[in-house]
C-alpha cells in the first residue's frame, strides 16, 4: 500500500519523523505508515515540558482501540512541549500525521543529531524491505 | 497456513486489515474501526463470523446428553427455533466454552467459538461415548452476523420474499429460511443491538454478502465486534471465561440452571463454591482518569486485588471501560495500575450500552 514520506523530514526505524525548525528545535511525530498500522488513535499520553530524554528513550504512549504503543525520542534533548491539541482530538494523529497530529517538540542536545537520522529515501527503503 | 472463510477474497478486495484470529485469517477492520462501531449502534453492519463452528446433534438421546453436558437446561427450549445461551463446564466447574444451542425440528444446532472448536468437539465426543447421539461438524457452512437498529429493515432486498419470516422472529428465536437466501436465521447477536445471525451454505454466503452491501449494510471487522460486545457487557472466551474460572465468577450465574436436581458436568463444583460463600465476581469499570484500561491490568481496592479481563476505549461513551474480576466485597471505587500509574475507576454493573443507549450515568 502506498504511503506518504515527506522529503524534508528525517525518520527512525521505529517510525517516528523529525522536522528541523528554524530555531534549531525539532518537532516529532509518527509516520503515516505507523498511524495506519496502529488503527484509530483514542488517547495520547504526552511528556511534560522540561524532561530530559536520551536518544531512543520512550516518551509518548499512543493508545489505539487495539493496543498501547510507545513512541521513542529520536535524539537526546529536553522536551519543550507536547501537542496541546491532542487531548481533545487524538484522532489528528490518524488524519494529519505530519501536520496537526505532531506529538512533541524537543531541544536537541547536539544540533547535528537530526542529520544522523534516516533520510526519506532510506526510510522508504526500510519500509519496502520490512514488508509490513 | 491460516484458515480462510468463504468470504476471504471479498475482505481482501475491500482492503481489510487481516489478522490471525484463533487460527483464521480474519478482517480486523476495513477502514476506521471506530466508524464501524458507530455504524452498528446507529444503522447496520455485517460481520463475517464463519470462523465459528456449527455442530448439529441428532439421535434419540440428544436431549438427555445435552442436559448432562451443559450448565443451562435445554429442556427450556420448548419448541423448534428457540435458542439458549450456555456454558459447557469441566468437572471442576471451569468453562470449556460458552455457546448457543438452538432446538430444531430434528435435534439441536450448537455454535461454538473458533479457538476452542477442536477441543470442544473432542470433549463432546468423549462425553457422548455412552449416549445414542450423533455429532456432526458442519464445515460446509458460513455465518454472517447482521447487527444494528436498521439490520432487519435494510436486509429486506437481500432476503426477497422470505423476509416476512425474519421480521416475525422474536429475540432469541430462529427459523429455517427458503432459498435463494437459504439458511438458518436467528435473531441473536453479540453487539447489544437488534439484528440477526444467518447460517448458510458456503456457496450462498458470497452472493448474500454482496446483496447486503448493495443494500447499504456496511462491512465491519472483528475489532468493532470486540468494542461493541464489551460495551454490551458480554463475555469473550479467553478473557472473561476460561477453564479455571467458573460461570459464577464471570457474571454468568443466570446461565446455570440448578433449580431442580438435574445432574450436569461441573454441578458439584459449583455447589461447593456456593457453600463456601464469597467468591470473586465480574464487574464493569469506567475509567475516571485519562488513559485506556487493558486486559491483565491489576485492580486495587481495600477489599484486595483483582484483574481487568477486557478493557478498551468505548467509542459510544468516549472514555475507557473494562470488565474486571474483583473480590466480592469490592466497593464502588477502585484504582487500576495503568502503565505504572494508579488511575481511578468507578465500579458499575454491565452492560454499559444497550440498543444505542448509554446506561452509565455521568459521575
Amino acid at each position: 500500500m502506498s504511503t506518504t514520506i515527506p522529503a524534508e523530514l528525517r525518520y527512525t526505524s521505529s517510525h517516528e519523523w523529525a522536522r528541523e525548525n528554524l530555531d534549531g528545535t525539532l518537532t516529532i511525530g509518527i509516520t503515516e505508515h505507523a498511524q495506519r498500522a496502529l488503527g484509530d488513535i483514542v488517547f495520547v499520553d504526552l511528556p511534560v515540558a522540561g524532561r530530559h530524554m536520551a536518544a531512543g528513550e520512550a516518551c509518548v504512549v499512543v493508545e489505539s482501540v487495539k493496543a498501547a504503543s510507545d513512541v521513542y525520542c529520536p535524539v537526546a534533548g529536553v522536551i519543550l512541549e507536547g501537542n496541546p491539541g491532542l487531548s481533545a482530538a487524538p484522532e489528528l494523529v490518524n488524519s494529519d500525521p505530519y501536520g496537526e497530529g505532531w506529538l512533541f517538540r524537543v531541544q536537541p542536545s547536539a544540533p547535528s543529531d537530526w542529520g544522523g537520522l534516516l533520510t526519506a529515501q532510506s526510510y522508504a527503503e526500510l519500509l519496502s524491505t520490512s514488508g509490513d | 497456513m491460516l484458515l480462510r472463510t468463504p468470504l476471504f477474497e471479498r475482505h481482501q478486495a475491500l482492503g481489510a486489515r487481516l489478522v490471525d484470529f484463533g487460527g483464521w485469517e480474519m478482517p480486523l477492520y476495513y477502514g476506521s474501526q471506530v466508524d464501524e462501531h458507530h455504524v452498528v449502534r446507529t444503522a447496520a453492519g455485517v460481520f463475517d463470523v464463519s470462523h465459528m463452528r456449527v455442530l448439529d446433534l441428532a439421535g434419540p438421546q440428544a436431549s438427555g446428553f445435552l442436559q448432562r453436558l451443559l450448565s443451562n437446561d435445554v429442556t427450556r427450549l420448548n419448541r423448534p427455533g428457540s435458542a439458549l445461551y450456555s456454558c459447557m463446564l469441566n468437572e471442576a466447574g471451569g468453562v470449556i466454552d460458552d455457546l448457543i444451542v438452538y432446538r430444531r425440528a430434528m435435534g439441536y444446532r450448537i455454535v461454538v467459538n473458533a479457538g476452542t472448536a477442536e477441543s470442544d468437539v473432542r470433549w463432546m465426543r468423549l462425553q457422548a461415548d455412552r449416549w445414542d447421539v450423533e455429532i456432526l461438524e458442519r464445515h460446509d457452512l458460513a455465518i454472517l452476523a447482521v447487527q444494528g437498529p436498521a439490520a432487519l429493515s435494510m436486509s429486506a432486498p437481500a432476503f426477497g420474499v422470505p423476509f416476512a419470516r425474519i421480521t416475525a422472529l422474536k429475540r432469541f428465536e430462529a427459523v429455517d429460511v427458503d432459498p435463494p437466501a437459504g439458511g438458518f436465521c436467528a435473531r441473536t447477536g453479540y453487539t447489544g443491538e437488534d439484528g440477526y445471525e444467518l447460517i448458510l451454505s458456503a456457496e450462498d454466503a458470497g452472493p448474500f454478502w454482496d446483496a447486503l452491501l448493495k443494500a447499504g449494510v456496511r462491512p465491519c471487522g472483528l475489532g468493532a465486534r470486540d468494542t461493541l460486545r464489551l460495551e454490551a457487557g458480554m463475555s469473550l472466551y479467553g478473557h472473561e471465561l476460561d477453564a479455571k474460572t467458573t460461570p459464577l465468577e464471570s457474571g454468568l450465574a443466570w446461565t446455570v440452571a440448578m433449580q431442580d436436581d438435574r445432574v450436569f458436568i461441573g454441578r458439584a463444583a459449583l455447589e461447593r463454591q456456593i457453600c463456601q460463600g464469597s467468591h470473586p465476581r465480574l464487574v464493569g469499570l469506567v475509567l475516571e482518569d485519562r488513559g485506556v484500561l487493558r486486559a491483565g491490568m491489576t485492580v486495587r481496592s481495600p477489599a484486595g486485588e483483582g484483574v481487568v479481563t477486557s478493557g478498551t476505549f468505548s467509542p459510544s461513551l468516549g472514555c475507557s471501560i473494562a470488565l474486571a474480576r474483583v473480590p466480592a466485597e469490592t466497593g464502588l471505587h477502585v484504582q487500576v495500575e495503568v502503565r505504572g500509574k494508579p488511575l481511578n475507576a468507578r465500579v458499575v454493573t454491565p452492560p454499559f450500552v444497550r440498543n444505542g443507549l448509554n446506561l452509565i450515568s455521568a459521575s
